[in-house]
């Protein structure tokens, strides 16, 4: 099936990137050192915060607040202000997210069943955490405040909240299916874009236009590495994921597979347009990381699909990582099932075909 | 290589250098091209700020009150009930992603809406945590919102409440610190990314050595490499300022002098670690494949930009006091969105300026080994 023509370039191609032994190290490495990196430092959970007190109130429903607040899981220290200035500068030096202030006669308030207000302040320079952050403290008030009225009845009905495929709502869930989709990209197109521009820097795409070769067997010698790393570092993510991270892997494992082989086709498509664009390594490395960043952007990894404006959901509909992630977050937590799967390969088949077809055309074009 | 100062020498490469920068199609790329792709993309693609969540809506119940709360959902600024049927149905949807979130309205509801009070359930998609909060939250709202208006009198007032300010950003717009995290990423890309390609392919193609064969002193020449990518730095951070200010309407409320002051001093980190990578590698593809792991990477996810440092574990928290751009995104926030603030400046200002004499001591040891 494979002449020795396409034999002999895909050796060739293979120990054009496995040759040197820093380039081998970096294919490795860099894709674990993420992994970590990934895996624990991107939460959007908020965790560990500083929450600052002016209490003017002496009485009990505020230090009952305090304490409230003191005990919650999420805060890891609360200061005490002595003053309004002092309340400023904590929130103007980030020293603390968030700040309360009780007035006097809070208590009172409460207690007569006026209503005490807490007035909170927070640093809207990091307006999202500072969001989830108010959604702590809220929470935490509303608990206090019932236990006020405690004696009333509490009116019945109400919502049952189930969160399917992620009962705790773990960050790490949702990162990890997706860095599967985020590393090929990263990789696989690395090599990819150097291939074809490396050749025409050195001076040795000249020789191969004379060899015997065809396009096509350059094009698919040229293919086969990127695919291989890919699938390599693939999985080798799909093993430590649900050993070391302890994300469920609930699907079908091998139409992920299948899913994994044209979304690596696509990338590569992709990046061999650039590469057959790009006339040095430079140029090709800098288009590379132009595509890459949009790319990972638009997938719906950083924010969802959804709060995009109308025609860059257009763009991310055309966006291999966009489809390959729903696969990966799906065979990874909600069972998803080859059937489904396959049914959400198509999109990855037709910019594979398109993104080839582009590329050998024009490869072809700048042979002659 | 002699020691002495030459001002004419000193100029005549500095304007070698600047040209070099200048004819190379693909520093505009990186220089122009790039940080307004990046801030467009933060000003418009990453978008926290959640607009209407699709969701399916399973109706279990004939009666008014059902169809009732149901119209409340259809009738939401923040869902957009796309399906309708049974559970099972509807959870295919779920996995595949066309809906975040399912309401079902059970059998019985209106019965027991008319005796108390009826329960739904909210089921959201655990596999977008974000996502799902969202959900849950705003279904129990519709629902609260959707009993007070039903019940004649009006929810009973609670016993305490809080009353909220977020201040500096009171519309909670999330591209008001995207922007200015964006602008530390450009920078980090023109100062390390661009001076570590663009100088180990001088290594590669052995221009450096030629160079150094010159009676050059290795202070001025590593300044006739680090002054035009500086200034080249500041013009990028002022592209995208400006665009952030009068295109993405990002406020900017702090002086210019404390913006050029915070960049200036982030600036010398990033250029003494790009020289340091390219001095250390020589070699095009590792110097890009390092610059991205090395600082690329950290500024993204380990600056406090994207991700709260405080809720990291702790050993990553301690890699965070490392990574300069953890020293310029506090600053940058600051000057843009809440005002100059200088005893928040300096400290900042104090460390970067110190990983910049350490990186380009390093960078020089590094440079003069490779010549012996």
């Amino acid at each position: 099936m494979i002449g020795p023509r396409l034999r002999a370039i895909i050796i060739k191609e293979l120990w054009a990137v496995f040759r040197d032994p820093r380039a081998r190290l970096t294919l490795i490495v860099p894709p674990l050192i993420q992994l970590v990196l990934f895996g624990f430092a991107t939460t959007l959970e908020v965790r560990n915060i500083s929450v600052g007190v002016y209490n003017r109130d002496g009485g009990a429903w505020s230090q009952e607040v305090i304490q409230q607040i003191a005990a919650s899981p999420n805060v890891a220290r609360v200061v005490m202000l002595p003053d309004q200035a002092a309340l400023t500068r904590a929130i103007d030096r980030q020293q603390v997210i968030a700040a309360l202030r009780f007035e006097a006669g809070f208590s009172a308030d409460v207690t007569a069943g006026r209503g005490g207000t807490i007035g909170a302040i927070y640093d809207g320079r990091r307006s999202n955490a500072a969001q989830i952050v108010s959604g702590y403290l809220s929470r935490i008030v509303a608990t206090v405040a019932t236990s006020v009225r405690l004696p009333r009845p509490a009116s019945k009905g109400g919502a049952i909240v189930t969160n399917w495929f992620n009962p705790n709502l773990d960050y790490l869930w949702f990162t990890m299916p997706a860095l599967v989709a985020i590393i090929c990209v990263v990789s696989a197109m690395s090599i990819v874009a150097q291939s074809v521009a490396r050749e025409r820097e050195l001076g040795t795409f000249d020789q191969l236009m004379v060899s015997p070769l065809r396009t096509h067997e350059i094009l698919i010698g040229k293919m086969v590495p990127p695919v291989l790393i890919g699938t390599f570092i693939a999985t080798s993510y799909i093993i430590l994921i649900p050993t070391v991270f302890g994300v469920p892997l609930t699907g079908s494992v091998p139409a992920l597979y299948v899913a994994l082989f044209f979304y690596l086709l696509a990338l590569t498509g992709v990046g061999m347009l650039i590469s057959v664009l790009s006339g040095t390594q430079q140029q090709a490395f800098l288009g590379m990381f132009l595509v890459t960043i949009p790319a990972i952007l638009l997938s719906g990894y950083a924010s969802p699909v959804d709060n995009m404006p109308g025609w860059l959901q257009v763009i991310a509909q055309v966006n291999p990582p966009t489809h390959f992630l729903t696969i990966s977050e799906g065979v990874f937590l909600k069972g998803m099932t080859a059937a489904e799967v396959l049914a959400n390969s198509w999109p990855l088949v037709l910019i594979a075909a398109a993104t080839l077809t582009a590329a050998s055309l024009l490869f072809r074009s700048r042979m002659e | 290589m002699s020691a002495g100062f030459a001002p004419r020498r000193f100029a005549a490469m500095l304007v070698k250098e600047s040209r070099q920068i200048l004819r190379d199609p693909s520093t505009a790329l990186i220089a122009f091209v790039l940080p307004m792709v990046l801030l467009f993309l933060f000003g418009y693609a990453v978008n926290l700020d959640t607009a209407r969540t699709r969701i399916g809506l399973s109706m279990q119940d004939s009666s008014e009150a059902a169809a009732s709360l149901a119209g409340a959902y259809q009738s939401s600024r923040w869902f957009d009930v796309r399906e309708t049927g049974s559970v099972a149905t509807l959870g295919r949807d779920l996995v595949t992603g066309r809906i975040m979130g399912i309401v079902v309205i059970p059998e019985g509801f209106g019965r027991d809406e008319a005796t108390g009070g009826g329960t739904i359930q909210i089921i959201a998609d655990g596999g977008a945590p974000n996502t799902a909060n969202f959900v849950a939250a705003y279904a129990e709202g519709v629902q609260a919102n959707w009993r007070a208006a039903r019940q004649a009198e009006g929810p009973q007032a609670p016993a305490m409440q809080i009353s909220e300010r977020f201040w500096f950003n009171p519309g909670l717009t999330s591209r008001f610190f995207l922007i200015p995290g964006s602008i530390a990423v450009v920078m980090t890309m023109i100062g390390t990314l661009l001076t570590a390609l663009v100088v180990a392919r001088e290594w590669e193609r052995g221009t450096m050595e030629a160079i150094m064969a010159t009676p050059i002193g290795m202070g001025e020449f590593i300044a006739t490499k680090v002054v035009p990518y500086f200034l080249l730095g500041l013009i990028s951070m002022t592209l995208c300022a400006l665009a952030g200010v009068f295109v993405f309407g990002v406020p900017f409320r702090g002086s210019v002098l404390g913006l050029f002051a915070i960049a200036s001093a982030f600036l010398l980190p990033a250029l003494g670690q790009g020289l340091l990578i390219s001095a250390a590698t020589k070699n095009q593809f590792m110097a890009s494949q390092i610059a991205l792991l090395t600082a690329f990477l950290p500024t993204m996810l380990l600056s406090g930009f994207l991700f709260e440092i405080a809720s990291m574990p702790k050993w990553i928290q301690a890699v965070t006091w490392i990574v300069p751009a953890r020293y310029l995104i506090p600053p940058l926030q600051t000057v843009f969105v809440a005002g100059d603030d200088w005893a928040l400046y300096w400290p900042n200002i104090g460390v970067l300026l110190g990983f910049g004499v350490i990186f380009f001591t390093l960078a020089i040891r590094a440079t003069r080994r490779r010549i012996a």
